[in-house]
């Protein structure tokens, strides 16, 4: 019983997350340009959007630069984490609060400090200034998501790998990382998402020719944004959603193919049951 | 979680970061032409149409507002051949040395420009800029909820009558240009006491303004939750098309006429590609595209003329003579935008 | 061989987020006079006028409620993910998070069609005879945009943590004969404060700069802080009066960070002075 109830909690506050997607799902299919009105249904939006070069351009960009910065401040934020958990002190909080700046700056700040940084250093913008700056409002959100797992973490876990024989990589790639994943995975989640829905930042630090789905959405603002926009979020969408489905699946038949004891857990792996629960 | 990630996924996307850094070392061999506009403001087959013809390429990017467009060009950040700001931004930008002069022998399609419609204030001998679409500034409303007849003076976006169902419009000189209109005075005052008194005016209008909006307006009339917009007519004809309920009045005190334009930025790379494209533009059949494309109002008289009757002829679109001579155009304030910025921090925040 | 993995980031740090705020700081030092700078605290100064103050302080108002409500809603929604109510808890997680890759401007311009008189929720309203009710440009919508757009940065944060909380710890309290709630306040709660601690600021400081929230579900009546900066930085054009408001802002945060954390005593290394 309670837990359907916890489950309808979830449910609930799903219902208050995708009831603006799905408002935007339905409105693809409208035959009229504006979203005040519902002219009747129709799929005139998903043609004219696959005709649209600038509109794809600027996804495969989205997508690329999303990517990227997203796994790259992952990276850096997480050894960075790694890094400011083993200091103390001054140097520690002195670290902390500039990791802070990004996060508590207003975006526009952001945004024309890294423009101005780049055209005094002569950089060319374009690809390269846009990732940097993802990169750069990316690394703080990792840290932050890391950072709580690394206090969490068994004090003297790396030292006890380290008596049994690991070496320092060893201890931090088959012990530390493995523990801290979720907070690694949380981070790089965020990270993309910030990187595919940021405009300010991105408007001010990119060049000629290099343009993302925010970019374009936020410039047809003033001349109402075209439905075709809302055909490219129903198609992204449902096919994330496609994707999600598809991994679970795959995961059931595995669990399943487990419990049948046709397959042993991973060597060594933190999730094998003879190492006690994780 | 080991499994979330296998390894050919790991792969997968080191392959697109080291694409991705590849990429920022991309150069371009054919002559290109880098354009700025607003987003949605052309009809992109016309951009095919150049590129076959002239074999220069066009990358096209786009921005949403002026502000955002000047910052971006006065960083020196980036390097773009033709830029459509607005009439106000243009005087700044002169003032600020960061137009080019055109050469209106490179582009013989201007004489198609409607005179009238030339050498306007912010450009008195159109040295920097050739007009791209134009507009008034008036009030939308919806007929089944105004009387045809009350709309002919500004006092109508202050009538109680209308309480919340009033939409304003969340730009400074557009707002306060109203307030100004309404009271008989320039919408480029710098006179503190005009001024104080249009922001009088504004903050009594306050508890009856529904929401000041920017571009969802429209929309919002579309749908019908206002009575009254402060609008301009691009947005307006946009509306109307798409609720026939709809409707746009010029109040008969006058209002200010708008201009986006077409104007190369200092920096410019290939300036001979640049004429070739203003000059493209303004030929009659292409002019006349972007017109039907967009819903604005084109400069353009040859392409006017090409327009279907109903829309040659509406009044709200193309405004008539007399109408246009009561109009004013926005010139930069200088210094005194930090006052207008003011009282309009003022209106909003009390 | 842990600090020489702080390295990359420490550089990284130094060029693209101290230098930019160094350039910050010149621009909110410094006046444009006939000659070129001076050096002024003018800026500052302007900041401290009564109406400048009344938007900060209606900014932190919103700000702090929406985080509050992030936190009442997002507390439970982590722990229930973390528990054993689902089995697949990676996916769950995502789902949280999808929304999220839709466009921003597009989501809240969906808000405005659920929110609005003829929208969504008065037309479900008005179909079974209820009264409209006018949640559009109130504080209520501002809030609940707030809340809509940061509740999954407070849930992922406190949910990686409570994921991870030793079950045997938990049992063991409940053996030493604590009850549920005093299994919560004393074991769980404690031990997922850096989880919180983390969902808060990456919740709160975004909420007190944000604008197009405020611009879009506010009716522009709000002027918030955000929409202050925004304005002096692109549309007035006095980056120095923007830059001082932005510094303003960042050393109120902090300060009230340290304090926070002076009261949880202890090594809570987040944000301290």
């Amino acid at each position: 019983m309670v837990r359907i109830l916890k489950r309808t909690y979830i449910y609930l506050i799903f219902a208050f997350l995708y009831l603006p997607i799905a408002v935007l799902m339905v409105y693809s299919f409208n035959d009229a340009r504006s979203r005040g009105m519902w002219g009747g249904f129709t799929l005139r939006w998903y043609v004219e959007l696959f005709q649209d070069r600038t509109i794809m351009h600027s996804l495969y960009s989205t997508l690329i630069i999303g990517i990227s910065s997203a796994v790259i401040a992952t990276i850096i934020g997480t050894f960075a984490a790694i890094g400011i958990h083993n200091t103390r002190g001054v140097p520690k909080k002195l670290i902390m609060n500039v990791t802070y700046l990004p996060v508590l700056n207003p975006e526009i700040v952001t945004a024309i400090s890294l423009m101005l940084l780049f055209v005094f250093s002569k950089v060319r913008f374009g690809y390269l200034t846009l990732l940097l700056s993802h990169i750069t409002f990316n690394v703080p959100y990792v840290i932050l998501s890391v950072l709580p797992k690394l206090r969490q973490l068994n004090k003297h876990l790396y030292e006890a790998a380290l008596d049994l024989g690991c070496t320092p990589l060893q201890a931090l790639w088959k012990v530390i990382i493995p523990e801290i994943m979720p907070g690694i995975i949380t981070g790089l989640l965020l990270a993309f998402t910030l990187s595919i829905d940021d405009f300010v930042v991105s408007f001010f630090t990119t060049g000629s020719g290099v343009s993302t789905l925010s970019i374009t959405v936020y410039s047809m603002a003033r001349r109402g944004i075209n439905p075709k926009i809302n055909a490219l979020s129903t198609i992204m969408f449902t096919f994330v959603l496609a994707l999600l489905i598809i991994v679970n699946v795959r995961q059931a038949r595995e669990e399943r193919k487990e419990r049948n004891g046709r397959r042993v857990p991973k060597k060594d792996s933190p999730y094998d049951p003879r190492f006690g629960s994780a | 979680m080991g499994d979330v990630f296998p390894r050919k996924t790991v792969l997968t996307i080191l392959g697109l970061v080291v694409l991705s850094l590849a990429l920022t070392g991309c150069g371009k061999e054919q002559p290109v032409l880098y354009v700025y506009n607003w987003g949605d403001y052309i009809d992109e087959s016309i951009l095919e149409e150049f590129e076959k013809e002239t074999g220069i390429k066009v990358v096209y990017d786009t921005f949403s507002t002026n502000e955002d467009m000047y910052v971006k060009i006065k960083s020196g950040g980036s390097n773009y051949d033709v830029i459509f700001p607005s009439d106000y931004m243009v005087t700044r930008m002169i003032n600020e040395g960061m137009l080019l002069e055109i050469d209106l022998e490179k582009i013989p399609n201007h004489v198609h420009i409607d005179p009238k419609l030339m050498g306007a204030d912010y450009d008195p001998k159109n040295e920097y800029t050739l007009p791209y679409m134009w507009g008034t500034l008036g009030i939308l409303y919806n007929t089944t909820m105004v009387e045809e007849g009350e709309v002919e003076s500004w006092d109508v976006l202050w009538d109680a009558k209308y309480a919340k169902n009033i939409l304003m419009l969340d730009s400074q000189r557009d707002s306060i240009g109203a307030a100004l209109l309404k009271l008989g005075y320039s919408i480029n005052t710098k006179d503190p006491r005009e001024l104080a008194e249009a922001a009088e005016l504004l903050k009594q209008q306050k508890p009856l303004v529904l929401a000041y909006v920017v571009d969802e307006g429209k929309d919002k009339m579309v749908a019908g939750e206002a009575a009254l917009a402060l609008t301009w007519s691009g947005e307006a004809m946009y509306a109307i098309a798409e609720n026939p309920d709809l409707s746009y009045a010029i109040p008969k005190e006058g209002t200010n006429l708008w201009f986006d334009v077409m104007a190369i930025p200092k920096g410019a790379k290939n300036v001979e590609a640049a004429h070739k494209f203003m000059d493209f533009l303004n030929r009659p059949e292409i002019a006349l595209r972007n017109a039907e494309y967009t819903g604005y109002s084109t400069p353009n008289l040859a392409a006017w003329e090409m327009l279907p009757e109903e829309v040659r002829n509406d009044p709200r679109a193309y405004p008539s003579e007399e109408v246009l001579a009561n109009t004013e155009v926005f010139v930069s304030l200088g210094e005194t935008l930090k006052e207008y910025d003011r009282i309009w921090t003022e209106v909003k925040a009390f | 061989m842990k600090r020489l993995s702080l390295t990359p980031y420490l550089i990284w740090m130094v060029l693209f987020t101290v230098v930019p705020m160094l350039l910050v700081l010149y621009y909110a030092f410094t006046v444009p006079t006939e000659g070129g700078v001076t050096w002024s605290l003018q800026n500052f100064a302007r900041f401290f006028e009564p109406i400048y103050l009344r938007v900060f302080l209606r900014s932190l108002y919103l700000a702090v409620i929406s985080t509050g409500i992030c936190l009442l809603l997002g507390y439970p929604a982590a722990m229930v993910m973390a528990g054993n109510a689902f089995k697949r808890k990676h996916v769950v997680m995502l789902l949280f998070v999808v929304p999220m890759w839709m466009n921003f401007l597009l989501r809240t311009y969906a808000w405005l069609t659920i929110l609005e008189r003829n929208g969504f929720i008065n037309a479900l309203l008005g179909f079974f005879n209820l009264p409209r009710l006018n949640i559009l440009y109130t504080n209520t919508a501002v809030v609940l945009g707030m809340v809509y757009n940061f509740l999954p940065f407070m849930v992922l944060p406190i949910y990686s943590v409570l994921s991870k909380i030793d079950k045997g710890v938990v049992e063991a309290a409940g053996d030493l004969g604590a009850n549920p709630f005093q299994v919560f306040m004393k074991v769980i709660l404690p031990l997922s404060m850096p989880g919180v601690v983390s969902g808060i600021t990456m919740v709160f400081m975004p909420a007190m700069t944000t604008f197009v929230i405020s611009r879009l579900l506010g009716g522009g009546q709000f002027t918030l802080i955000g929409n202050l900066i925004e304005q002096q930085f692109l549309v007035v054009g006095d980056w120095g009066f923007g830059s001082a408001i932005s510094v303003v802002m960042i050393v109120v945060i902090l300060l009230s960070m340290a304090v926070m954390s002076f009261f949880e005593g202890e090594e809570k290394d987040v944000a301290l002075w």
